[in-house]
């Protein structure tokens, strides 16, 4: 028995002004999973999800396929597209303190979400918002409705979100770096929620970092992008023993250590291209120790190097012998 | 022999609570005492609000210190605008976060690396234009890039730029205040990297202050970890970040996402950092503490000596004395 | 928010006591009023008495005591043209003034605001180039040239509408309209920008991306945090709701407060140019008041009852 996944997306695209940000995308999210999308800055991490739901602004040009339980949502109708936002997929960011109204009272912001999803206006709305609060462990819930986001602390501003995010009932959460603004203990407790949240609501997970450790802990699965296409998957204790792409393996060995002694970092050299100055075939080429000839003929396709283990590499033998 | 000492170093600032409220002080770095060596690095790990930057300022002279002393290469740290001080700031640099808040953005490249040695009256025109050239070979920038403006220049490059304007004046000591924060982890390495291989050429001290554990392992050869304005922890970098002594250093390091098998069980902490402007009486982390006892509330504890030579400022850990 | 409110007042009032003085030292340094007034040619002992009658015989440093010590005890001193109270004269000319520019402030705030949202909205679209480059046009073509164009075109050429003076509401429509449209440009790039920043903030993105449908993004979220800015730019119009219209006055020969100031200045009526700078400064210094007060209502940033981080 295979069950459907719940989003499905096929070759999406992107581009700004011509160029691209996006190089075709091919990801399914199953229901109640936890996938993990790391990269660089730019590689197209959170451009995938915006692009999934419409948030980009009118200048992106998205071609390609977004299925949401079989319901295309690319070029869908406003209307479905603010059902479905909030409603079945729910959105968080990175810096909470900005992501929130400044001029609202944060009790009201997730009172909209209700008002919006579930029909839930007065007393109903603000009981169901100090659950909301309790749920996502925002103390002394009963005062801080009715407070602004500049007067909380933006571990707390980030809990609120969360709380929006959950007012929606939603089957799959994506959250775009939700720690990354966030001091260390913080992260942690946010890590925390996240995760206990998720075995609560059976909901499925988007985790979008450019943090390895992260995406490690949270995840089941990983994929690793690169300047606008994913370049390698695995579930993730397979991916961080076992990476198979060179970027990947790159990416890692940059890392420092938290334990055992310390070495010289492997630095990837050069940076990531400009989409104006795109490599004919693989992206990674010019910053790969293993790269030839061939690689610049076209854009590798995923080979199976394992049990849901796939990479976009056409040296995966030789990637694998020391350089 | 240090080449920079603080000796129970404090700052305190006055601030309000809300717009019209009574100005009170803020103690943002609270008797600290630090040293960095000749060649040195000396790495400072805390979260936002634990006084590790405002430290680095009055490492760096920008600001002066409320209480004790600050001495640069045996003197006294002389006050900011004088000429003495001018000549010390030659010898003593900002590696900054933001890059490119730190350049000009009208001016070349070449131009703001050579800027500090025209300051400075080093070298003649031409004599300058080499140095120059040499400053951008050492710190990896090719050639063709010293007539670029700032915002030509991708995140790393831009921060290469910015070293080696900090490098033209031959520093002893370089102050790095989040230094690689807003790089991406492959050119993170290319720079920290960087940073040790300028070290080991010139001898080079630093003073490197980050959130990011990781990185402050990988570069220091001391650690300080800093909580509300104090030092709580400090020592060899293996050492502290293996098995962290103080809660707080302990909850710190457990709560950094590793891939791969963890070392030590995560402690995850109730509340925020609390506000300097609101310190809690005894030790300040008691309120968030998992170990707490009724001392902690009272007395503040001093910095001890432990029995494997770091130090550690908590009433649960035995020191040697 | 009572010691906000003290502090601003007593601001407000500085600002009065530094305006009036200034109008006493400029009116004083640049001509003697007895010349202006009785000419040049007057016989001295006719002047001499003038200058007693009015106090200008007395030291510099007397007559500005005087004059302050009038003004707290609400003497605003007597035309020195045709011997009335100043503030009489004052009165009589501000409903002519408000009818100018109360029409021309509705003006400026009904089509500049929408059109700058609207603009806003339709970023780079056709309307929105053609509706900036009104705007731009607007507040770049002073208000009295915009005055002679329209004269020309529509009291000389077409003969539908009166050249000045103010015979019935249809004088008011050519006086109204030069004044307006400029500050309507200023406030439609003003209100452009501040919506263009406010879209771009992540705030909005997280509207959206909670299923808050498009107009209720605007209507709700970015609105409340664009008029912040805005009102600004408002306030500064109501401000000069009393001396806006001294070019557009004499323009069109309008009997408003603007008018009676030229004429006051020309003539050195020391009293009336005083108490027209009383009344325009209390007006600017009570409109900058509201704004600052307004701002607490729309930014909750701004009322400080606690500090940010003040977590348990």
């Amino acid at each position: 028995m295979t069950i459907a996944p719940l989003v499905s997306i096929r070759d999406l695209r992107v581009a700004f002004h011509g160029l691209p940000a996006l190089r075709g995308i091919d990801l399914d999210v199953m229901p109640g999973e936890a996938v993990g999308l790391v990269g660089e800055s730019g590689c197209g991490k959170s451009v995938t999800w915006l692009a999934a739901l419409g948030l980009l602004p009118a200048t992106a040009v998205v071609t390609g396929s977004v299925k949401l339980d079989g319901t295309e949502l690319l070029g869908a109708a406003p209307a479905v597209l603010d059902r479905v936002r909030g409603g079945r997929v729910a959105m968080i960011f990175q810096d909470p303190a900005s992501a929130l109204n400044p001029v609202k009272r944060v009790g009201g912001q997730v009172a909209e979400a209700l008002a919006l999803h579930r029909g839930m206006t007065g007393a109903a709305a603000n009981a169901e918002v100090l659950r909301l609060f309790d749920q996502v462990g925002i103390p002394d819930a009963r005062r801080r409705v009715h407070i602004y986001p500049h007067e909380m602390s933006g571990g707390q501003n980030q809990r609120v979100m969360i709380a929006m995010a959950l007012a929606g009932q939603p089957e799959l959460l994506v959250a775009d770096e939700p720690t990354t603004a966030l001091d260390a203990t913080i992260q942690a407790q946010i890590l925390d929620l996240l995760r206990r949240l998720q075995q609560e609501t059976g909901m499925a997970l988007v985790l979008i970092s450019h943090d390895l450790g992260v995406v490690a802990e949270m995840c089941r699965r990983v994929c690793v992008m690169y300047a606008g296409r994913i370049v390698e998957q695995a579930p993730s204790d397979t991916l961080f023993a076992d990476p198979r792409h060179p970027y990947t393996r790159g990416l890692l060995a940059a890392l420092p250590d938290m334990v055992g002694p310390r070495r010289r970092l492997e630095a990837i050299p050069g940076g990531v291209p400009e989409p104006w100055n795109m490599p004919p075939g693989c992206a990674f080429a010019p910053r790969c120790g293993h790269a030839t000839a061939e690689c610049d003929a076209a854009i590798p396709g995923f080979s199976s190097v394992g049990p849901d283990h796939e990479a976009a590499c056409i040296h995966l033998e030789s990637a694998m012998a020391p350089a | 022999m240090s080449l920079l000492s603080l000796d129970g170093v404090s700052r305190v600032y006055q601030t309000r609570r809300g717009m019209f409220g009574r100005p009170i002080p803020v103690r943002a770095v609270d008797h600290v005492s630090l040293s960095v060596a000749p060649g040195r690095t000396l790495g400072i790990v805390g979260e936002s609000g634990c006084g590790k930057s405002t430290t680095g300022r009055v490492a760096l002279g920008i600001e002066r210190p409320s209480e004790g002393e600050v001495r640069f290469e045996g003197a006294a740290m002389p006050s900011p605008g004088t000429p003495d001080w001018r000549r010390m700031r030659a010898r003593l640099q900002l590696v900054p976060q933001d890059p490119l808040g730190a350049m000009d953005r009208r001016l070349t490249v070449a131009t703001q690396v050579e800027e500090p040695l025209e300051i400075h009256g080093i070298g003649d025109k031409s004599d300058r234009r080499d140095r120059v050239q040499a400053l951008l070979r050492d710190v990896g920038l090719r050639a063709d890039l010293a007539e670029r403006h700032p915002h030509e220049l991708s995140g790393g490059q831009r921060q290469r730029a910015v070293l080696a304007r900090a490098l033209a004046t031959d520093p002893a000591l370089l102050v790095c205040d989040e230094p690689v924060s807003a790089l991406d982890v492959s050119i993170q390495a290319q720079v920290i990297n960087m940073l040790t291989d300028l070290q080991a050429a010139r001898g080079i001290a630093m003073l490197f202050i980050s959130h990011d554990l990781k990185v402050v392992r990988q570069i220091s050869h001391e650690v300080a970890v800093m909580y509300l304005g104090r030092i709580v922890e400090q020592g060899d970098p293996e050492a502290i970040f293996a098995d962290p002594l103080h809660p707080y250093s302990r909850a710190l390091v457990s709560a950094i996402p590793v891939p791969g098998p963890r070392r030590i069980e995560r402690v995850v902490l109730t509340g925020d950092p609390p506000n300097p402007a609101d310190r809690p009486s005894g030790c300040a982390f008691h309120p968030r503490c998992p170990v707490a006892i009724a001392e902690c509330a009272i007395s503040n504890p001093p910095l001890q000596p432990t029995a494997d030579g770091r130090l550690v400022a908590c009433h649960l850990v035995g020191g040697i004395a | 928010m009572l010691r906000f409110f003290a502090l601003r007042l007593g601001r407000a009032l500085l600002t009065i006591a530094l305006v009036v003085t200034f109008a006493f030292i400029v009116l004083r340094l640049s001509g003697d009023p007895a010349l202006m007034i009785m000419s040049p040619d007057a016989p001295p002992e006719a002047l001499a008495a003038f200058r007693q009658a009015w106090g200008l015989d007395e030291p510099i440093w007397l007559q500005y005591l005087k004059y302050f010590t009038a003004i707290l005890q609400g003497e605003l001193g007597q035309s020195m043209r045709d011997g009335r109270p100043a503030i009489q004269l004052v009165l009589e000319r501000i409903p002519a003034t408000l009818m100018l520019t109360l029409p021309a402030l509705a003006l400026k705030v009904g089509l500049g605001i929408p059109a700058g949202i609207y603009a806003a909205l339709h970023r780079n679209s056709l309307t929105d180039r053609v509706v900036m480059t009104f705007a731009v046009a607007g507040f770049t073509v002073p208000s009295f040239v915009l005055g002679l164009i329209l004269v020309l075109i529509f009291a000389v050429q077409l003969g539908w509408l009166p050249s000045g003076g103010q015979e019935s509401w249809r004088s008011a429509i050519l006086p109204v309209i030069s004044m307006g449209l400029g500050g309507a440009g200023i406030l439609a790039r003003f209100t452009r920008s501040a919506m263009l920043e406010v879209l771009g903030q992540p705030y909005i993105r997280t509207a959206s991306a909670k299923g808050v449908p498009w107009h209720a993004v605007i209507r709700k979220h970015a609105l409340p945090n664009a008029a912040i800015p805005t009102v600004t730019v408002v306030g500064f119009m109501v401000g000069s709701l009393m001396a806006g219209a001294v070019v557009v006055e004499s323009v069109f020969s309008w009997p408003g407060v603007g008018r009676l100031m030229v004429v006051a200045v020309s003539n050195r009526d020391l009293a009336v140019v005083q108490c027209i700078l009383l009344l325009v400064s209390a007006t600017m210094v009570t409109s900058n008041l509201i704004v600052d007060l307004l701002y607490g209502v729309l930014d909750p940033r701004l009322r400080g009852h606690a500090a940010p981080g003040s977590g348990h």
